[in-house]
C-alpha cells in the first residue's frame, strides 16, 4: 500500500484571546447576568429578575428553535410560525381546562402529570399542523423566498381566524396549576415555581435536541443539510423526508413552547404566537440561522436583558433587544455561532 | 470488452435556456477508468451531475448495469452504489472528519479494515479525526471528499477534478489513493484535467466538445498521438 506524505500537525501556541474566541458567545451569558449584577446592587432584585430572564429565554427558545432549523435546513422564511404558538397554547389549555382536578389539586406529580399531557396534547396537534401547512403552504413555494413571506403570513392569518372560530374571540385566562403557584423565597430573593419549572423544562428540550443533532445520525443528517443539502442527497439521504420531519419537530416544539408562554403570562390570545414572533425572529437572527446552540444563547441574552432593562430602565425595554441585535451583528454579521453554508 | 457499468444515450440537459449537453453518448466500462477529458465548459461536470440526478436529462437515457436511472431520485441513484466526489468537494465543514465519514457509510457503521484503508491512503484523516472539517486544508478536504467515496465499496465511482488547485505532493498522494482503488477493481468515471493524471490513470478515455463527446477510445492510444489531442482539445498531453 502506498502511503501519502504524513502531514504532522504543529500545534501553535494561541493567546488566551484566541482560545477564549469560540467560546465568546457562550461567556456572553454570565458576563452579561454579572453585569446586571453590578446594575442592580439589590442581591435579591438580581436573583429573582436573572431567574425571570432565564425562564423568559428557556420558553423563547422553545418556541425559536424550531424555527431556526426549519430557516436553517429548508431555508424556509416561514412567518407562519407564531400559529403553532397560538395553537399550541390553546390546545394545552383546553387539556388543562379538562383535567381541572388535577391541576387543582395539591400534589406537585398530578400537576407535572397535567401538564405533561397538556403538553403532548398540543405538540400532537400543532406537529399535525405543521404537516399539513408543510405540505399545502410551505411546498409549493421552496425556493421562493417573497413567495414565502407572503403565503405563510397568509397562513397565519387564516390560523388565527380559525382559533377565533374554534375558542371564540376572547382571550382565556389560565391559572397555573396548584402546586406551580406562588414563589419560593432563596436568599431573600422571591423566586417564582413555574419559572424555576420552565427553567428545567428548558435545559431538558435544549439537552435532548442537542444530544439528538450530535449524538444520532438523523441528527447529523440535519446538520449536514443545513450546509449542503445537495450532497446529503448524493449521499443517499432523502432530504425530502428530513425536512418534513424537521417542519414537523419544529412546528410541535413551537406548540410546546406555547404551551408553557401561554402558562407564563396566565392568558391566551390567538395573535400571541404572531406577537411573540419579534423575539423569536431576534433569537434566530443573532443566534445564527440553523444553530441550535447560537438560538439557545441567544434566547437566554434576550430574556435576560429584557428583564434588566425593565427593571433599571423600563422605557427603554421596549427597544434593548432591538439594541442587542445590532450590537451583536456588528459583531458577528452572521450571527453568534454561524452555520457555514455551502457555496 | 464485458458489459459496461454505465450508458449514457444520447443525453441532453439543458439549464436554464443553455443546452448544455446535446446528445452525449458514453460508455464506461466495469472495473475500469475511463477519463472524461475536455476544455473548461464542454460539459463534463454536467455529464457527472446529469448521471448522480442534480441535474434532469430532459432527451436520453442513463443506464446503470442497464437499468434506467435517468428519471430516478439522487438518493435512490446513490443508493444503488454510485459515489459522487463534486468538483467544490461537497464536504461538511461544521462537522468533524469522523462525522463525515460516518453519514458517508450510507449502508450502517464503518467497516474498520475498509476505514484502515483508507487512513493508508489518506494518513491526514487520521490524525484529524476528531477536528472539525472546515479546519483542515484545501488537500486534506479534497482528500476527505475522496474518502467518504472510498469509505463503503461502490458499484461506480464519479469523480469530478480531484486535483483541482493542489500542490504537486497532494497530487501525488491522489493519483496512489485512485490507483488503490482501481487495483481492487472499481469502476470509476474521472474528470481530469491534469495529463499526466489522466495518462497515469486511465484505461479509456472519453473528449468532450460542445456538449458531446467527440472521441473515445483507449486512454493509451490517446496518450501517445500528439496530434489527436491537439485536434480534441487543442494542446498536447507533452505540453503538461
Amino acid at each position: 500500500m502506498s502511503m501519502a506524505p504524513e502531514h504532522a500537525p504543529r500545534m501553535a501556541r494561541l493567546s488566551l484571546a484566541q482560545r477564549l474566541a469560540p467560546w465568546m458567545p457562550v461567556l456572553l451569558v454570565p458576563i452579561l447576568i454579572v453585569l446586571g449584577a453590578v446594575a442592580i446592587p439589590n442581591t435579591s432584585s438580581w436573583l429573582t429578575l436573572t431567574v425571570s430572564g432565564l425562564a423568559m429565554g428557556m420558553m423563547i427558545f422553545l418556541m425559536a428553535s424550531g424555527l431556526t432549523l426549519v430557516f436553517g435546513l429548508m431555508d424556509v422564511i416561514n412567518f407562519g410560525h407564531g400559529a403553532f404558538v397560538s395553537v399550541g397554547a390553546f390546545v394545552g389549555v383546553s387539556v388543562l381546562l379538562m383535567l381541572g382536578g388535577m391541576t387543582g389539586a395539591p400534589s406537585l406529580a398530578l400537576n407535572l402529570a397535567a401538564m405533561l399531557l397538556a403538553v403532548i396534547g398540543a405538540m400532537l396537534a400543532t406537529g399535525a399542523m405543521g404537516w399539513a401547512f408543510e405540505k399545502v403552504i410551505v411546498q409549493p413555494v421552496y425556493g421562493h423566498h417573497l413567495k414565502q413571506i407572503l403565503v405563510t403570513m397568509g397562513g397565519l392569518i387564516v390560523v388565527e381566524q380559525l382559533i377565533i372560530v374554534l375558542w371564540g374571540p376572547e382571550e382565556i385566562y389560565i391559572s397555573r396549576p396548584e402546586a406551580l403557584k406562588g414563589a419560593i423565597t432563596f436568599a431573600g430573593a422571591a423566586l417564582e415555581k413555574y419559572r424555576l419549572v420552565a427553567v428545567g423544562f428548558g435545559l431538558v428540550v435544549f439537552a435532548v435536541m442537542r444530544w439528538t443533532l450530535r449524538r444520532t445520525k438523523i441528527g447529523l443528517i440535519v446538520r449536514a443539510g443545513v450546509e449542503n443539502g445537495e450532497m446529503v442527497q448524493a449521499l443517499g439521504y432523502r432530504l425530502r423526508l428530513v425536512f418534513v420531519g424537521v417542519f414537523i419537530a419544529g412546528s410541535a416544539l413551537a406548540g410546546l413552547g406555547g404551551v408553557m408562554w401561554g402558562l407564563y403570562q396566565e392568558v391566551v390570545t390567538a395573535h400571541m404566537g404572531n406577537q411573540a414572533m419579534i423575539l423569536i425572529f431576534i433569537v434566530v437572527i443573532i443566534g445564527g440561522l440553523g444553530s441550535v446552540e447560537g438560538c439557545f444563547i441567544g434566547a437566554l441574552l434576550v430574556g435576560l436583558m429584557q428583564n434588566y432593562v425593565a427593571f433599571l430602565e423600563p422605557k427603554v425595554a421596549l427597544i434593548s433587544n432591538i439594541g442587542l441585535m445590532v450590537a451583536i451583528l456588528m459583531w458577528r454579521p452572521m450571527g453568534m455561532i454561524p452555520v457555514v453554508k455551502a457555496k | 470488452m464485458s458489459d459496461p457499468i454505465l450508458r449514457l444515450e444520447g443525453v441532453c440537459t439543458n439549464i436554464a435556456q443553455y443546452h448544455i449537453l446535446q446528445g452525449v453518448e458514453l460508455e464506461v466500462p466495469r472495473g475500469a477508468v475511463t477519463m472524461l477529458l475536455g476544455r473548461n465548459g464542454v460539459g463534463k461536470t454536467t455529464t457527472l451531475r446529469t448521471i448522480i440526478g442534480h441535474w434532469r436529462a430532459h432527451k436520453g437515457r442513463v443506464l446503470l448495469d442497464g437499468q434506467d436511472i435517468t428519471h430516478m431520485p439522487t438518493p435512490a441513484i446513490a443508493r444503488t452504489g454510485v459515489g459522487f466526489v463534486p468538483e467544490d468537494m461537497g464536504i461538511f465543514a461544521n462537522l468533524t472528519v469522523e462525522e463525515n465519514m460516518v453519514l458517508a457509510a450510507v449502508s450502517g457503521p464503518i467497516d474498520s479494515a475498509r476505514l484502515d484503508w483508507v487512513f493508508q491512503a489518506f494518513p491526514p484523516l487520521k490524525t484529524f479525526w476528531k477536528s472539525e472539517a472546515g479546519n483542515l486544508s484545501g488537500g486534506q478536504k479534497q482528500m476527505l471528499s475522496i474518502a467518504r467515496a472510498m469509505v463503503e465499496e461502490r458499484r461506480l465511482y464519479l469523480i469530478d477534478e480531484p486535483t483541482k488547485g493542489l500542490a504537486p505532493a497532494i497530487v501525488s498522494t491522489m493519483a496512489r489513493a485512485l490507483r488503490e482503488l482501481k487495483a481492487q477493481g472499481a469502476s470509476i468515471l474521472l474528470v481530469e484535467q491534469n495529463f499526466s493524471v489522466a495518462r497515469a490513470l486511465g484505461d479509456t478515455a472519453c473528449v468532450m466538445d460542445d456538449g458531446r463527446i467527440v472521441w473515445s477510445g483507449a486512454m493509451s492510444e490517446l496518450a501517445t498521438d500528439a496530434g489527436l489531442q491537439e485536434r480534441l482539445m487543442g494542446l498536447s498531453m507533452d505540453a503538461h
